[in-house]
């Protein structure tokens, strides 16, 4: 297995577990979390099949992976602040429907 | 070819440096900036359709660098028709936000407050969310895409927000779905580019070649985009977002914003994708749209609120736009079926964001939007209820409306293939629509007018029955739009736009 496939691997996994994170976990701080999980898994693949022809680096998908990293920073941003908003409206960091009974 | 003016630069440009200068201004300056752009872009999608009709689609390199290294822009008719949908409904529904957000007489502090962060946001907001509608109906390339999609989340959720109270939730719900969508997208960018290594769009609709990486590709990209566009079963999210916002922020979110995502598929599976595309992977999303036809028209009927009824109203109109990729699928069938989608969904923004305003008159008048208590409300805001009705004519889907000439045409594409399980959902479709217009309709025209007399800004009003209007006028006007569309021939797999 080359190194490039080990990463892709890997990054696959990743989003697949950031994937199952966001669905099961109730706390808002989690679901972000996995939000970020995702992005660095997309990440993660990018860098890792960025070659072009042998062994020459690629600089698209870096250049495309910087840009992702700022836009996964404001949306961590927003997300924060929404959730802190959410616990000064209702006491918990969570949707109304993960509300403990 | 020269063009005196790019028009398509500066409709994303315009909106975006407005947004910067509203934000930094005070709020009323904030609005006259947002009015001045709103007629400036309104201007500049009327430019793009012209020079488009006289010269033939556009491609364009920003800061002179063309694809692959640059960043490209290509205006067709698909996009122009996009670009002048969103700036008709932004236009006229961002007049109507002037009155919405006017302080109003209150004696509580806080109210009066919140009133003011509204005024003072949904400028700055509304103008950054134009900027990247914009920008996405224009981009070529597979990761501008992904970043205007993001712009377009970032920026539609605070909007959402500003409501306040239980909206807080819906907005974080809304954060969460709209970024998983734009990350599988970017998850199914970077699988295509490891592939065929290209981001442009025609160059890749000119490689494409089937495999389990471009088809892991296809199935993440569209179910990300069927996730933000609310097509069922991924329609959770929208009916508490949509009816929670204030109504000016529903009418853009479901008339424009569903539409963008909506745009994104068919760009793709009309133009990029077909190489790789199975027949039943159009099934199963026309299949999908039909459940949405039935499940949210019996859903719209449950609900007693407006707003609800109204979102509701348009996760089931959605379906529409999926029905037709299930008639697109017969090659000789896809393009007029990609153009009653298109129209149908042109159709329906009008229509959608007039009754979401209309909604906002009657909740600023009654002070609620509770279907039982609205008897006797049409002898009070005649022209609101008016309005009401024509857009209720246009979901109905009757004659002379836009949303008539695009049924029949699916009608039509669902005969000739033979397709009886389609007719029968258009069919049924078009009765509960009625059924959930007049729902509302009825108790409203029926009945003594109750309580004191109420009084809602003229504008607000006239703003509504104008888009009402519109969506009518957009089947008697169906013969110019088509010219439009058909410019740079976005629906065929070999896009005759200039390199």
């Amino acid at each position: 297995m080359s190194l490039s496939t080990l990463y892709a691997m890997t990054g696959v996994a990743l989003f697949s577990l950031g994937f199952h994170a966001l669905l099961v976990q109730r706390h808002l701080l989690r679901k972000v979390l996995a939000l970020n999980v995702l992005g660095s898994a997309t990440f993660l693949l990018l860098v890792g099949m960025a070659r072009r022809g042998g062994d020459t680096p690629d600089p698209v998908p870096h250049a495309m992976v910087l840009t992702g990293i700022v836009v996964a920073v404001s949306a961590t941003a927003l997300a924060l602040s929404l959730a802190r908003r959410l616990k000064a409206a209702q006491g918990l960091v969570r949707l109304p429907e993960d509300m403990p009974e | 070819m020269d063009r005196p003016l790019n028009w398509a630069v500066l409709s994303v440009v315009l909106p975006l440096f407005g947004a910067v200068a509203a934000f930094l201004a005070r709020a009323r300056a904030g609005q006259r900036i947002g009015l001045l752009i709103s007629l400036a872009v309104v201007l500049c999608s009327c430019g793009l359709a012209l020079q488009l009709l006289e010269y033939g689609a556009d491609r364009y390199g920003i800061g002179g660098w063309s694809a692959p290294l640059g960043i490209g822009l290509v205006a067709d008719g698909l996009s122009a028709v996009m670009l002048f949908m969103t700036a008709v409904v932004g236009a006229l529904t961002g007049l109507h936000a002037t009155r919405y957000f006017a302080p109003r007489l209150s004696h509580d502090s806080a109210q009066a407050a919140s009133q003011a962060h509204r005024r003072r946001y949904f400028w700055p907001l509304w103008l950054f969310m134009w900027a990247a509608l914009n920008a996405l109906y224009l981009s070529a390339d597979l990761f501008n895409l992904y970043v205007t999609l993001e712009l377009l989340g970032l920026s539609a959720v605070p909007l959402v927000a500003l409501a306040g109270g239980p909206s807080l939730a819906a907005a974080m719900r809304y954060l969460l779905v709209s970024m998983l969508g734009s990350l599988a997208w970017l998850f199914g960018v970077a699988l295509l580019y490891s592939a065929h290594g290209v981001l442009d769009l025609d160059r890749l609709s000119g490689i494409l070649a089937p495999g389990p990486a471009v088809w892991a590709a296809i199935a993440l990209m569209t179910g990300g985009m069927l996730l933000k566009t609310a097509v069922f079963p991924l329609h959770f999210w929208l009916p508490p977002a949509h009816a929670s916002a204030p109504a000016p922020v529903s009418a853009l979110l479901s008339a424009v914003v569903v539409k963008a995502t909506f745009y994104l598929v068919v760009r793709l599976w009309a133009q990029v994708f077909p190489a790789a595309l199975s027949f039943a992977a159009g099934q199963l999303l026309g299949y999908l749209g039909a459940a949405a036809i039935l499940w949210g028209s019996v859903q719209a009927l449950r609900q007693d609120r407006i707003k609800l009824l109204l979102a509701y109203s348009t996760v089931a109109q959605l379906g529409y736009l999926f029905l037709v990729f299930s008639l697109a699928m017969a090659p000789e069938a896809a393009a007029d079926a990609w153009r009653a989608a298109v129209l149908f969904a042109v159709a329906h923004a009008f229509g959608k964001a007039a009754l979401f305003l209309a909604s906002g008159n009657l909740l600023l008048a009654l002070g609620h939007d509770r279907i039982d208590g609205l008897h006797g409300v049409s002898a009070r805001l005649p022209i609101t209820m008016f309005a009401f009705g024509l857009a209720g004519v246009n979901l109905m889907g009757l004659p002379p409306s836009g949303s008539f000439i695009a049924k029949w045409w699916m009608l039509i594409a669902a005969l000739r293939g033979g397709r009886w399980e389609l007719v029968l959902v258009l069919v049924l479709g078009s009765l509960l629509a009625a059924a959930y217009v007049l729902r509302v309709l009825g108790p409203a025209l029926m009945g003594p007018a109750r309580g004191p007399r109420i009084a809602v800004p003229a504008l607000m009003e006239w703003t509504a029955l104008a888009l009402a209007l519109l969506s009518v006028l957009a089947g008697i006007t169906v013969s110019t739009s088509l010219r439009l569309l058909e410019v740079g021939n976005p629906f065929s797999p070999a896009p005759g736009v200039p390199q």
